[in-house]
This record gives C-alpha cells, sequence and structure tokens, in this order.
C-alpha cells in the first residue's frame, strides 16, 4: 500500500471533533492519514482589493512542502480563500497532482450568521478534505447527490451530501490508491 | 433523454491572464469537461483548427484582437459553437453588444460559483437540445424523401424543376394529371422541400366524401352539430396550421363547400360547423384534379373565382404513354420495393416482360404499372418475372381490343380491370377513371359477378 494521505493543519480548530477527523478522513479514504501542525505565509496570498486569500498561492506552498514525495498534501486554514474568475471557493486542488488547500472559513455557522456549531464544521470539514483528496487522487465531480464528489457551491449542498464515495466513484478511488476504499455511506 | 457525460463536452477558455485562465481551467477540469486554453483571440482560433469546441469562454478585454471581435469569427467557423463572456470590466453597452451577437451569456469576474456552473450547465443542455434537434429533423428530411417520384425522362425532369421552384415559395399549386400519375407525391414533394416541412401535410380526398361530411372534415364540428356529432372534433383546416392543405380531387366538391372554401382561402379563418368561434389557421394549398376544371367552369359546375384561387402555379404530370423510358426504371423501382416489403429476393424482369411492360398503353398510368408488378410479383418464380406474369397481353404491334359493339368492348374492359384487382371496387374504379356509383351500376348492368 503506497498511497498516504497528510493532513497539514494551520487552523486554530481544537478538542475531541477535531482530534476525531483523521480517523474518519482515512476510513473513507481506506488509506493511512497522518496530521501535522504547520503555518504557511498568508501574506504572500493576501489580495487587499478582495480582502481574501489567493487558494492557488496556498497550493504552491503547499506542493514546495511535498517537493518529490508521493505522499498526498492537503492542507486546512481558516482564511477565506479565492481564485481570480470566482468570488470565493471551498478549497483547491490539483487534479490528480499531491497538493490541495481547504478552508474552514465559508464553512462555520458564524459566516452565515448563525450560532456557531463545531460538530458541524466538523462534519464539513471532513467531507471537504474527503472531496479535494478525491481530486488529489485523479477523481472529478460526481451526479450522485449522496456522493462526496458531488460538486458544492453552497455550504448547504456540502450539509446535504454524504462523507462516503458511490460506487463508481469508490471503484476508481480503489484503483487510484490501491487499496479498498469504504462504501457509500 | 441521457445526459452526456461532460468528458464529451470540449471547453475552451480564452483569457490573456494566466491565473484567470488556469483557475478556470482547473475548475471545469474538477467537473469532469474536456478543457483547452488560449492566451489570446489568435491562439483561440488556432485551437479551434485542432477540434471542435462546443463551450468558449472569452475575455472581452485582450490585447490584440478583443473577445467581441473573436466571438464574430468564432460564429463563421463554427455558427453552432456556445459563447459566454466572462469580462471584469462589466458596461451595459458591451453586455447587450455581446448578447445582441449571439452570446449565451455574460458574466463579470468574479463570479459567483454556483453562478457560473448553472450558466455552464445550462448551455451543455442547451448543447444537448439542440444536437437531439438537429438529428430529429434530419430524421424528419429522411422520411419525407422516402417515397420518391422515380422517372428520368425529360417530361419528369421538367416536373422536378418545377417542383423545386415551387416549393421555395408559398404560393398555391395546383396539380393536373390523369388518374395514377402521382399527383400526390408531387404535393408531398412540394411540402417536403418547403419551409412548411416540419409541420404536418394534410390530404383530403374530396371526391371521397358527401356534401355534409366534407364540411365537417374540413372545418371540424362543435358537440351537437348535427346528429352524432357527439365530441367536438378539428377539422382538416386546423390540422393543417403551420403546414400544407392538399386537396385531392378537387373538382368533385359540390357548390356550397365551394363557396366556404373559398372564403377560408381568402382569409384563413373559418368557424367549426355548428360553432362561433372564428379559428385562425395558416396553412399553404395544394389541390390535384383529374378533371376538365375548364369545362367545369363553362358548365357552371365549379366556381370560377374559386378556379382562380386555386390554379395560381399549375404543374402538369404528363400519364405513363407519354414518357414509356421511365417505364423500365418504375418497373424495377415497384420490385424493389415490394421485395423489401415482403423479405423477399428481388426479381429480375425478363426481357420480354419489360418489352411487353413498355408496350402496353397503360390507361391508368403509375398505380396501374405498380399493382401489375405487384400481382406479377405473387404469380411469378425467380429467377425473373415473365410476360405470362403480367395482367395483360401485349399480342401484335399494340394492344387493340376485339372487334364488336361499343358495350361489349366496354364489358370485355370492366371485367378484365375488376380481375386484375381481385373485385376490388375502389381501385377498379380508380382505373376505370368513374366514380364507385358508375362502377355498380355498369356491373349490375352487364350482369357481371364475381367469380368464388
Amino acid at each position: 500500500m503506497t498511497a498516504r494521505v497528510c493532513i497539514l493543519d494551520a487552523s486554530r480548530r481544537r478538542g475531541a471533533e477535531a482530534d476525531g477527523l483523521p480517523a474518519r478522513v482515512a476510513a473513507a479514504l481506506g488509506v493511512p492519514v497522518r496530521v501535522l501542525m504547520r503555518t504557511f505565509d498568508l501574506d504572500r496570498a493576501w489580495d487587499a482589493a478582495r480582502g481574501q486569500h489567493d487558494a492557488s498561492e496556498l497550493v504552491a506552498q503547499v506542493a514546495a512542502h511535498a517537493g518529490g514525495s508521493r505522499e498526498k498534501f492537503i492542507a486546512v486554514v481558516d482564511a477565506d480563500l479565492y481564485v481570480p474568475v470566482l468570488t470565493f471557493v471551498f478549497g483547491q486542488a490539483q487534479l490528480g497532482g499531491s497538493s490541495a488547500v481547504v478552508s474552514t472559513h465559508r464553512l462555520n455557522n458564524e459566516f452565515y450568521g448563525l450560532r456557531p456549531d463545531p460538530a458541524r464544521l466538523e462534519e464539513r470539514l471532513e467531507k471537504e478534505i474527503i472531496h479535494e483528496v478525491g481530486h488529489l487522487f485523479g477523481l472529478v465531480h460526481c451526479r450522485d447527490w449522496a456522493c462526496v464528489m458531488r460538486s458544492s457551491t453552497y455550504v448547504e449542498e456540502i450539509d446535504l451530501k454524504g462523507a462516503g464515495f458511490c460506487d463508481a466513484c469508490a471503484a476508481l478511488l480503489r484503483e487510484a490508491t490501491g487499496a479498498g476504499a469504504a462504501a457509500a455511506g | 433523454m441521457s445526459q452526456t457525460p461532460n468528458a464529451a463536452v470540449a471547453l475552451l477558455v480564452v483569457d490573456d491572464e494566466a491565473s484567470v485562465r488556469e483557475s478556470l481551467a482547473r475548475w471545469f477540469a474538477e467537473d469532469g469537461f474536456t478543457v483547452g486554453t488560449a492566451d489570446s483571440a489568435a491562439q483561440a482560433l488556432q485551437r479551434m483548427q485542432e477540434r471542435r469546441w462546443d463551450i468558449l469562454l472569452l475575455d472581452i478585454k485582450m490585447p490584440g484582437m478583443d473577445g467581441m471581435e473573436l466571438q464574430q469569427r468564432v460564429a463563421e467557423i463554427d455558427p453552432g459553437a456556445t459563447i459566454i463572456f466572462i469580462t471584469a470590466h462589466a458596461t451595459v453597452d458591451t453586455a447587450v453588444r455581446a448578447l445582441k451577437a449571439g452570446a449565451f451569456d455574460y458574466v463579470t469576474k468574479p463570479v459567483d460559483p454556483d453562478h457560473l456552473s448553472h450558466i455552464v450547465q445550462n448551455a451543455v443542455r442547451q448543447r444537448q437540445l439542440q444536437r437531439r434537434n438537429e438529428q430529429l429533423q434530419e430524421q424528419v428530411s429522411e422520411f419525407a424523401r422516402a417515397d420518391a417520384i422515380v422517372g428520368d425522362s425529360p417530361a419528369m425532369r421538367r416536373v422536378y424543376d418545377l417542383i423545386q421552384t415551387v416549393a421555395r415559395t408559398d404560393t398555391t399549386v395546383m396539380i393536373r394529371g390523369e388518374s395514377g400519375t402521382g399527383k400526390e407525391l408531387v404535393a408531398r414533394a412540394i411540402h417536403g422541400n418547403s419551409g412548411r416541412r416540419y409541420f404536418p401535410i394534410v390530404t383530403v380526398t374530396c371526391g371521397a366524401l358527401a356534401e355534409g361530411v366534407l364540411e365537417s372534415e374540413l372545418f371540424g364540428h362543435e358537440r351537437g352539430a348535427f346528429t352524432g356529432a357527439q365530441y367536438r372534433r378539428k377539422g382538416k383546416l386546423e390540422l393543417a396550421d403551420g403546414g400544407t392543405l392538399f386537396l385531392d380531387e378537387v373538382g368533385n366538391i359540390d357548390t356550397k363547400t365551394q363557396m366556404d372554401l373559398l372564403r377560408v382561402l381568402e382569409t384563413k379563418q373559418f368557424t367549426r360547423v355548428g360553432g362561433n368561434n372564428v379559428i385562425h389557421a395558416d396553412f399553404r394549398v395544394i389541390s390535384a384534379t383529374n378533371r376538365d376544371l375548364e369545362k367545369a367552369v363553362q358548365e357552371g359546375t365549379f366556381r370560377e373565382d374559386l378556379y382562380y384561387r386555386l390554379n395560381v402555379f399549375t404543374i402538369f404530370l404528363p400519364p405513363l404513354r407519354e414518357r414509356k423510358g421511365d417505364i423500365p426504371v418504375l418497373a424495377e423501382h415497384f420490385v424493389k420495393r415490394f421485395a423489401r416489403q415482403r423479405g423477399m429476393q428481388p426479381m429480375a424482369i425478363s426481357p420480354e416482360a419489360m418489352d411487353a411492360l413498355v408496350r402496353y398503353d397503360w390507361p391508368g398510368n403509375v398505380r396501374e404499372l405498380e399493382n401489375a408488378i405487384e400481382r406479377a410479383m405473387v404469380l411469378g418464380r425467380p429467377p425473373a418475372l415473365r410476360p405470362e406474369d403480367l395482367p395483360f397481353q401485349v399480342t401484335g404491334p399494340a394492344a387493340r381490343p376485339g372487334t364488336g359493339t361499343l358495350e361489349s368492348v366496354e364489358r370485355e374492359h370492366i371485367i378484365r380491370v375488376l380481375e386484375d384487382n381481385h373485385w376490388n371496387i375502389s381501385r377498379s374504379a380508380e382505373i376505370l377513371d368513374i366514380d364507385r356509383a358508375t362502377l355498380y351500376h355498369k356491373i349490375e348492368r352487364y350482369g357481371l359477378r364475381k367469380p368464388v
């Protein structure tokens, strides 16, 4: 089993829910997952005019960290992310590459003027990490409503889908990881 | 309709800014689309030579040729390509110009991901519908071509020219010709080559219907308009809306209906029998007759004003005896068609049989030839049809009726036609060019009996 995933955690999340996340991600992907605490040069990604951070710049910083490793790296940040043409992104990944980033910013209930819900945040973050890592393993968006690879442009759509893969995506993932991915759930 | 996988949809992103190009390309790649990029209009045009791009996302402001000009050039290369503008410099003026020039949509940077995703999904859906529509139109055209007019004689070539000329116009057409010459096929060919071809062609056989029935057939009727009218029914004029109304045997319409029909042709408005609502219908009229309408006008049985209304552009179909050169191709066409319909091997026609076919005079024209071939295919044995298989015998230089009184010749001729058509009264009457009542009358008068 050669495929491995490393979460580079630069977020301020703490607590039992946050601690349980890596194991849940590992179960969904069917590959070992480790966590490293890291910080990134957020200033370099900052766009003052938009008041947001450039997701592509952060992906580049993750890629620099990854070097030539065959491990898949995904950074977790609290900053609000964008790409030039879009108003925001939840995360970004190199399709079939090594590096990705995901943000907690718009997964937080507070962003939408609601009461904080740490459990809900962890649930959303788990799905987004699995989704972006899915892209790193070459998977594209899926039309299945319940599949984690379903594209979500609204936070409600993240809540709607599951954390597991549909049969078709699970098969593709197994092929890419050379391991047994968990069934849809 | 099944969904096309996104990989089958090719998307070209044209923007001079690398960051925009790359982020868009990555975004669409995650959706599974086939994605290409170009950093200028010139490069985009180059990439259009490489393959077909379904959707093009264009930046408006680019150095060199801008997005608006590129849009025009793309439309020249591939009018079916869907164009979406993405621009940082939104003005109402450019948006209006872009959409007027046929752009699918117009968005400003940065765009909400959900919005962009919807626009592209709609573009893909429109593209699928467009393609499906093209396929269906193609299929419809195939059907329209299915039963073609056969013949390459100068007389028929002239007919084809007239069909082509008149089909493109919306002119009223009258087709003249003897019974069995293929007047309905000509009407269908005109309709099939006209701008109305995706709408119906509705045939009304005027001669086959009694006075009141024809009226309700044409105009429809309201519930209770007459005894037996239990339901409201649309007339043929309404059904022909958008398409073509083909009035076959128009010379047989009674005087009352002639007047009503004239009014409809002049106003394109009518009411159903027993109704008050004025109904509008838009159709082209093609009529056909084998009667001498001019004589009927002189005798006062056909309205002169209706005659002029219908007789705008006339196509004369020659009788088969005047285009004998077409008989071999027609005969072979029917052999092949019957063989195909019955799933049997097409038979050849022996030279002797072909000679007999060409020498015969065909008073019933192409329809008679069609029937003769059908009968011969039943009787004949492979490999070839022989003269004995044909329903008539040609002796000497030309077919000549026997000697005797006029009545005896008529009696013999009626017997032969009835036998040739298995005592099918309608078909026999058609070939004899008399109505069914007259034929029944003659059968009775000559004491003819169907053999048991």
